[in-house]
């Protein structure tokens, strides 16, 4: 077995396809000896450099708009850059053997990257991938990369480039397996977004030979050479079981039907425009302050209201909640934080902010109205770090003042959590952002990376203030959503609906396994591993009460553990 | 030779996308890119401006005969080319 960094989450079996080998190094220094002939080279190098480019350019525009067409078209410009064909022309004008003068032309860029490390050494990839086309070329060998699949294969190569990724014929790629790379190069990053499993730094894989079957574990970043029937059985079921998942875009509910509601948590506009495909119910976070940050004065309300019109639309009358400005602490605003706080976190941040700068709440809100009036849409407003009833009714006596009719705030302050009852009173919902709610309940800044085993969600006393806001608002009878982190974790998210929680909002990527993880399990499973969870001493043993009681298809299919 | 200086507004700063972008617009007018006093390199080089590493925020010198390439290249670098 051979094993490597995985990138997401399938399993598959098949035949092997290796990609063809680069052109061999040229070693012959010595070019043509006579002037002519030096000038044709020069010409035929140049020539080259313009075919390679032309054929990448021609493949960037096939995928348009796409990750890879992007990655093309900054390879394509690699292969037409002015410095690295002048170099290489320069040299066989000086004498060198054409190849070996691309080689050697290249070799300073590659050698320049790779110094610099990080992503300048992820892109040598690209170089070399236009080196080996341009002395291919040269030396009338074909194309290197990947042949044509005759069956549904797993590709293995040394590494791929952008363009190697881009000529594959995807129907048949069953799997990618590449010696070298990372898990931030452009083939992991591709081979994740078109959901094909992955492996890359794979130490051995330039042994496996065509035509041999491998397994190929993303989750566990396996490949198992000449796998057994259970090795078989396992990845088959699997792989079967995340493309039901994917094409699964039914509202989110527990196995005997009881609805919770599945939203995507925004910041942007062009992040809600993004969702007109995407299997989720609405939006439950529309972070606005992504429109204040790195400004040196606060949007308009005309601006506001476009951007704000803009999501409203995108999401053709599905539920979008509004945060109000979040800012200070972590995030500051040149207009408004100040810096005399001694302790940011605890200082005027949040809804606070309307203590100091109360014309940004009413701008924002009137915007929101704007909006509303606009597209016809009744967005949800919520006010973030809400710590007690009176800033609660307050922010809602603001809201519906500027035509808002479903307001709501955030509990991420345990006073908030502790008087939820009070809270529900003044408010039509309530929001739980977990990461600020471990926070302040663990006094820990969650900016310090140290800390993180107590800003862990599963930690007892944040699931007991969970629990005591879920149950508020079942009594109240209004909706108590959580949108933090801890929402994308499905196992998490079986424990948030046994408390209660009426629906679960995260980053559009995790939806699927969530939806997944919750249509295999009862309302009545939820609230016993809610229970278990609950009963736990730490963080570990209460995520472990949860997992023990997780249905095992469940934690096979999305490799809990 | 005119003289700008530059913050790039590019949230992932010079690299793939922006840098091809930049350099697009630059090729063959003759201008240069230089960080913090380092060496000017071609504008119109993909490779010597990735190579350059600037990030988001960094400020930069860019040099040109002509005003109007100038304007151009500015405005290019003051625009985050990522979020587009």
């Amino acid at each position: 077995m051979l094993t490597g960094s995985g990138v997401g989450r399938g399993a598959v079996v098949g035949p092997v396809a290796r990609a063809h080998p680069a052109p061999p190094t040229p070693t012959e220094a010595a070019g043509p000896d006579s002037e002519a002939g030096r000038a044709e080279a020069v010409e035929r190098v140049a020539q080259a450099y313009r075919d390679v480019a032309d054929a990448l350019t021609a493949r960037a525009e096939q995928a348009a708009g796409t990750t890879m067409g992007e990655v093309l078209e900054a390879t394509a410009a690699m292969a037409s850059d002015p410095e690295l064909v002048g170099e290489a022309k320069t040299r066989v004008m000086q004498g060198q053997e054409p190849t070996f003068a691309v080689d050697h032309a290249t070799k300073e860029y590659i050698d320049l990257f790779t110094a610099a490390g990080g992503y300048l050494a992820e892109r040598v990839t690209d170089l070399r991938s236009v080196r080996d086309r341009v002395i291919s070329r040269l030396a009338g060998l074909p194309e290197p990369g990947v042949p044509a699949l005759a069956e549904p294969s797993v590709v293995v190569a040394q590494d791929l480039a952008p363009a190697d990724t881009a000529a594959l014929d995807l129907d048949k790629v069953l799997a990618i397996i590449i010696e070298q790379g990372g898990p931030t190069g452009h083939t992991a990053i591709i081979a994740g977004q078109l959901g094909i499993p992955c492996i890359v730094r794979v130490g051995g894989a330039a042994d496996l030979a065509d035509g041999q079957v491998v397994a190929v574990d993303a989750a566990a970043g396996t490949v198992t050479i000449d796998p057994d029937d259970d090795v078989r059985a396992r990845a088959q079921a699997r792989g079967d079981a995340l493309q039901r998942l994917a094409d699964d875009t039914s509202d989110g509910a527990t196995a005997d039907g009881h609805p919770v509601q599945l939203l995507a948590n925004i910041g942007t506009a062009e992040d809600a425009e993004r969702l007109t495909d995407a299997a989720v119910e609405g939006v439950g976070l529309f972070r606005t302050e992504v429109l204040f940050l790195g400004r040196t004065t606060a949007p308009t309300r005309e601006e506001q209201a476009d951007t704000y019109e803009r999501a409203l639309r995108a999401l053709g009358g599905r539920k979008v909640v509004v945060r109000t400005l979040d800012a200070g602490a972590d995030k500051p605003l040149a207009f408004v934080t100040r810096s005399d706080e001694e302790n940011p976190a605890l200082g005027v941040r949040g809804y606070r902010l309307v203590r100091t700068a109360p014309e940004l709440m009413a701008d924002q809100l009137h915007a929101l109205a704007e909006a509303s009036r606009r597209t016809g849409v009744e967005p949800w407003v919520m006010a973030p770090m809400i710590a007690d009833v009176d800033e609660a009714t307050e922010f809602a006596r603001l809201a519906r003042e500027a035509g808002l009719a479903k307001v709501g705030v955030m509990i991420e302050v345990p006073a908030a959590a502790l008087r939820a009852r009070d809270v529900f009173s003044a408010v039509d919902f309530v929001s739980l952002g977990t990461n600020d709610l471990a926070q302040y309940t663990m006094a820990a800044d969650r900016l310090l990376g140290g800390l993180v085993d107590l800003l862990d969600p599963w930690q007892p006393a944040v699931l007991e203030l969970v629990a005591a806001v879920s149950w508020a608002g079942g009594e109240a009878e209004k909706p108590a959503g959580v949108c933090g982190e801890s929402a994308s974790d499905p196992l998490m998210a079986l424990v948030l609906t046994g408390l209660g929680i009426t629906s679960l909002s995260m980053s559009p990527a995790a939806v699927p396994g969530v939806r997944f993880a919750l249509s295999k399990h009862t309302r009545e499973q939820c609230e016993a591993i809610a229970g278990a969870a609950r009963g736990g001493r730490t963080a570990a043993a209460s995520r472990a009460a949860a997992l023990e009681l997780c249905d095992p298809e469940v934690r096979e299919v999305l490799a809990l553990g | 030779m005119a003289e700008r200086t530059v913050v790039v507004a590019s949230a992932q700063g010079l690299h793939a996308r922006p840098a091809k972008l930049f350099t697009q617009a630059a090729a063959g007018k003759g201008a240069t890119i230089a960080v913090d006093g380092g060496n000017p390199v071609d504008a119109g080089s993909i490779l010597r401006v990735m190579a350059l590493g600037v990030k988001s925020g960094a400020t930069v010198t860019i040099a040109a005969e002509d005003e109007a390439v100038l304007d151009e290249l500015q405005t290019l670098l003051e625009t985050d080319l990522d979020a587009q």
